[in-house]
Protein backbone atom coordinates (compact mmCIF):
# COMPACT_ATOMS: atom_id res chain seq x y z
CA UNK A 1 0.00 0.00 0.00
CA UNK A 2 1.29 3.58 -1.12
CA UNK A 3 1.98 5.25 2.20
CA UNK A 4 2.30 9.06 2.23
CA UNK A 5 3.51 11.69 4.77
CA UNK A 6 0.81 14.16 4.29
CA UNK A 7 -1.11 12.65 7.30
CA UNK A 8 1.86 13.73 9.55
CA UNK A 9 1.86 17.51 8.55
CA UNK A 10 -1.53 18.09 7.87
CA UNK A 11 -2.83 16.59 11.66
CA UNK A 12 -0.78 19.33 13.20
CA UNK A 13 -1.59 21.78 10.94
CA UNK A 14 -5.67 20.72 11.55
CA UNK A 15 -5.03 21.12 14.61
CA UNK A 16 -3.23 24.18 15.11
CA UNK A 17 -5.75 26.00 12.62
CA UNK A 18 -8.37 25.18 15.39
CA UNK A 19 -5.88 26.09 18.38
CA UNK A 20 -5.07 29.74 16.50
CA UNK A 21 -8.71 30.18 16.19
CA UNK A 22 -10.07 29.47 19.23
CA UNK A 23 -6.69 30.55 21.58
CA UNK A 24 -4.58 33.30 20.19
CA UNK A 25 -7.05 36.18 20.01
CA UNK A 26 -7.31 36.16 23.32
CA UNK A 27 -3.80 35.84 24.39
CA UNK A 28 -3.11 38.54 21.99
CA UNK A 29 -5.73 40.44 23.71
CA UNK A 30 -4.22 39.89 26.61
CA UNK A 31 -0.60 40.67 25.67
CA UNK A 32 -1.64 43.94 23.54
CA UNK A 33 -3.49 45.21 27.29
CA UNK A 34 0.49 44.46 28.70
CA UNK A 35 1.73 46.40 25.48
CA UNK A 36 -0.72 49.42 26.19
CA UNK A 37 1.09 49.65 29.90
CA UNK A 38 -2.18 47.24 31.82
CA UNK A 39 -0.22 44.10 32.49
CA UNK A 40 -3.44 41.53 33.84
CA UNK A 41 -2.95 40.08 37.13
CA UNK A 42 -2.15 36.61 35.33
CA UNK A 43 0.60 37.87 32.82
CA UNK A 44 2.85 39.29 35.97
CA UNK A 45 5.66 36.98 37.25
CA UNK A 46 4.85 35.26 40.28
CA UNK A 47 0.93 33.84 38.15
CA UNK A 48 2.84 33.36 35.04
CA UNK A 49 5.55 31.33 36.65
CA UNK A 50 3.24 29.75 38.73
CA UNK A 51 0.92 28.32 36.04
CA UNK A 52 3.93 27.51 33.97
CA UNK A 53 5.59 25.42 36.72
CA UNK A 54 2.72 23.22 36.84
CA UNK A 55 2.09 20.22 34.66
CA UNK A 56 -1.03 21.43 33.36
CA UNK A 57 0.37 24.69 32.23
CA UNK A 58 3.06 23.59 30.47
CA UNK A 59 1.02 21.12 28.64
CA UNK A 60 -1.52 23.85 27.60
CA UNK A 61 2.00 26.55 27.02
CA UNK A 62 3.55 23.73 24.46
CA UNK A 63 0.41 22.37 22.59
CA UNK A 64 -0.71 25.99 21.81
CA UNK A 65 3.15 27.29 21.08
CA UNK A 66 3.91 24.25 19.08
CA UNK A 67 0.54 23.46 17.15
CA UNK A 68 0.17 27.04 15.84
CA UNK A 69 3.76 27.14 14.97
CA UNK A 70 3.22 24.43 12.97
CA UNK A 71 -0.13 25.51 11.80
CA UNK A 72 1.73 28.79 11.01
CA UNK A 73 4.79 27.11 8.93
CA UNK A 74 2.49 25.07 6.71
CA UNK A 75 0.05 28.13 5.33
CA UNK A 76 3.43 30.49 5.24
CA UNK A 77 4.75 27.23 2.83
CA UNK A 78 1.49 27.65 0.84
CA UNK A 79 1.51 31.28 1.04
CA UNK A 80 5.03 31.55 -0.39
CA UNK A 81 3.98 29.36 -3.41
CA UNK A 82 0.76 31.39 -4.05
CA UNK A 83 2.74 34.34 -4.35
CA UNK A 84 4.85 32.56 -7.03
CA UNK A 85 7.90 31.36 -4.77
CA UNK A 86 8.02 27.84 -6.78
CA UNK A 87 11.39 26.37 -4.43
CA UNK A 88 8.72 24.61 -2.68
CA UNK A 89 11.24 22.14 -1.32
CA UNK A 90 13.42 24.24 0.44
CA UNK A 91 10.38 26.63 1.48
CA UNK A 92 8.93 23.82 2.92
CA UNK A 93 12.46 22.41 4.77
CA UNK A 94 13.22 25.99 6.26
CA UNK A 95 9.80 26.56 7.44
CA UNK A 96 9.04 23.25 9.43
CA UNK A 97 12.60 23.10 10.51
CA UNK A 98 11.85 26.13 12.08
CA UNK A 99 8.97 24.90 13.33
CA UNK A 100 10.17 22.22 15.12
CA UNK A 101 13.17 24.03 16.35
CA UNK A 102 10.39 26.93 18.33
CA UNK A 103 8.61 23.91 19.65
CA UNK A 104 11.99 22.28 21.05
CA UNK A 105 12.96 25.43 22.54
CA UNK A 106 9.70 25.53 24.14
CA UNK A 107 9.65 22.48 25.80
CA UNK A 108 12.91 23.47 26.61
CA UNK A 109 12.49 26.49 28.27
CA UNK A 110 9.11 25.31 29.76
CA UNK A 111 11.64 22.42 31.57
CA UNK A 112 13.70 25.22 33.06
CA UNK A 113 10.94 26.63 34.99
CA UNK B 1 -4.43 12.25 -33.94
CA UNK B 2 -2.41 14.47 -31.43
CA UNK B 3 -3.65 16.56 -29.06
CA UNK B 4 -2.25 19.82 -27.21
CA UNK B 5 -2.79 19.77 -23.92
CA UNK B 6 -4.74 22.58 -22.44
CA UNK B 7 -2.19 25.15 -21.01
CA UNK B 8 -3.51 27.65 -18.67
CA UNK B 9 -1.71 30.83 -18.63
CA UNK B 10 -1.74 31.83 -14.79
CA UNK B 11 0.27 34.56 -14.09
CA UNK B 12 2.02 33.06 -10.98
CA UNK B 13 2.46 36.36 -8.54
CA UNK B 14 -0.74 38.51 -9.50
CA UNK B 15 -3.40 35.67 -10.19
CA UNK B 16 -5.37 36.31 -7.14
CA UNK B 17 -6.70 39.69 -8.12
CA UNK B 18 -8.47 38.34 -10.93
CA UNK B 19 -11.41 37.60 -8.46
CA UNK B 20 -12.41 38.83 -5.30
CA UNK B 21 -12.63 35.70 -4.07
CA UNK B 22 -8.92 34.72 -4.62
CA UNK B 23 -8.29 37.89 -2.68
CA UNK B 24 -10.21 36.95 0.24
CA UNK B 25 -8.18 33.49 0.04
CA UNK B 26 -5.19 35.58 -0.13
CA UNK B 27 -5.88 37.66 2.89
CA UNK B 28 -6.36 34.75 5.05
CA UNK B 29 -3.61 32.86 3.92
CA UNK B 30 -1.37 36.03 4.57
CA UNK B 31 -2.75 36.17 8.38
CA UNK B 32 -0.13 33.33 9.04
CA UNK B 33 2.52 35.41 8.62
CA UNK B 34 1.50 37.64 11.60
CA UNK B 35 0.54 34.49 13.22
CA UNK B 36 3.72 32.71 13.09
CA UNK B 37 5.46 35.88 14.33
CA UNK B 38 3.63 36.10 17.19
CA UNK B 39 4.50 32.55 18.12
CA UNK B 40 7.90 33.70 17.78
CA UNK B 41 7.39 36.75 20.04
CA UNK B 42 5.66 33.74 22.39
CA UNK B 43 8.25 31.49 22.15
CA UNK B 44 10.87 34.79 23.39
CA UNK B 45 8.49 35.13 26.28
CA UNK B 46 9.00 31.93 27.96
CA UNK B 47 12.45 32.00 27.32
CA UNK B 48 12.58 35.51 29.05
CA UNK B 49 10.02 33.63 31.70
CA UNK B 50 12.70 31.14 32.53
CA UNK B 51 15.62 33.48 33.02
CA UNK B 52 13.97 34.73 36.12
CA UNK B 53 12.01 37.85 37.06
CA UNK B 54 14.17 40.75 36.00
CA UNK B 55 14.42 39.45 32.57
CA UNK B 56 10.61 38.61 32.36
CA UNK B 57 9.70 41.76 33.48
CA UNK B 58 12.09 43.73 31.33
CA UNK B 59 10.39 41.66 28.34
CA UNK B 60 7.18 43.19 29.38
CA UNK B 61 8.39 46.64 29.05
CA UNK B 62 10.37 45.91 26.14
CA UNK B 63 5.99 45.26 24.81
CA UNK B 64 5.06 48.66 25.45
CA UNK B 65 7.15 49.82 22.71
CA UNK B 66 5.64 51.82 19.90
CA UNK B 67 6.33 49.13 16.97
CA UNK B 68 5.25 46.29 19.65
CA UNK B 69 1.95 48.18 20.08
CA UNK B 70 1.74 48.35 15.54
CA UNK B 71 2.30 44.57 15.62
CA UNK B 72 -0.04 43.38 18.56
CA UNK B 73 -2.97 45.72 16.22
CA UNK B 74 -2.13 43.52 13.32
CA UNK B 75 -1.66 40.48 15.15
CA UNK B 76 -5.09 40.68 16.67
CA UNK B 77 -6.84 41.89 13.57
CA UNK B 78 -5.32 38.75 11.76
CA UNK B 79 -6.02 36.24 14.76
CA UNK B 80 -9.95 37.16 15.19
CA UNK B 81 -10.14 36.93 10.55
CA UNK B 82 -8.49 33.77 10.90
CA UNK B 83 -10.38 32.93 13.97
CA UNK B 84 -13.96 34.02 11.73
CA UNK B 85 -13.25 32.24 8.32
CA UNK B 86 -12.67 28.93 10.46
CA UNK B 87 -15.84 29.23 12.03
CA UNK B 88 -17.18 30.16 8.80
CA UNK B 89 -15.51 27.34 7.32
CA UNK B 90 -16.53 24.47 9.56
CA UNK B 91 -19.94 24.03 8.74
CA UNK B 92 -18.82 22.80 5.27
CA UNK B 93 -15.93 21.04 6.70
CA UNK B 94 -17.70 19.17 9.53
CA UNK B 95 -21.26 19.04 8.34
CA UNK B 96 -23.85 16.90 10.82
CA UNK B 97 -26.54 14.79 9.79
CA UNK B 98 -29.13 14.13 12.21
CA UNK B 99 -31.51 11.22 10.75
CA UNK B 100 -32.81 12.24 7.09
CA UNK B 101 -31.73 16.43 7.10
CA UNK B 102 -28.49 18.21 7.68
CA UNK B 103 -28.58 20.41 10.46
CA UNK B 104 -28.36 24.07 9.29
CA UNK B 105 -24.91 25.34 8.58
CA UNK B 106 -25.27 28.57 10.80
CA UNK B 107 -26.23 26.14 13.83
CA UNK B 108 -22.65 24.17 13.76
CA UNK B 109 -20.52 28.08 12.61
CA UNK B 110 -22.82 29.47 15.43
CA UNK B 111 -22.07 26.65 18.18
CA UNK B 112 -17.81 27.15 17.44
CA UNK B 113 -18.75 31.15 17.71
CA UNK B 114 -20.33 30.96 21.27
CA UNK B 115 -17.79 28.28 22.59
CA UNK B 116 -15.14 31.34 21.21
CA UNK B 117 -16.83 33.71 23.24
CA UNK B 118 -16.85 31.56 26.53
CA UNK B 119 -13.49 30.37 26.36
CA UNK B 120 -11.80 33.83 25.62
CA UNK B 121 -14.22 35.09 28.92
CA UNK B 122 -12.86 31.79 30.84
CA UNK B 123 -9.40 32.91 29.67
CA UNK B 124 -9.75 36.60 30.42
CA UNK B 125 -11.29 35.79 33.68
CA UNK B 126 -8.59 33.10 34.98
CA UNK B 127 -5.52 36.29 33.35
CA UNK B 128 -7.31 38.34 35.99
CA UNK B 129 -8.47 41.16 33.66
CA UNK B 130 -11.96 41.48 35.68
Amino acid sequence: MAKSHKPVVWFPFAAGGTVIAFCIPVIVLLTSMAALGHVPDGLGYERMHAFAAGALGKLVIFSVVALSLWSSAHRLRCTCFDFGLRADKVVATVLYLAAVAGSVATAVYLLRI
Amino acid sequence: MSRRPLVREVPPTSWFFRHPRYLRYMAREVTCIFIGAYCVLLVVGLQRLAAGQASYEAFLAALRSPASIVFHALALVAAVYHAATWFNATQKAMPVQVGEDFLPGTVISGAHYVAWVVLSFVVLFLAGVF
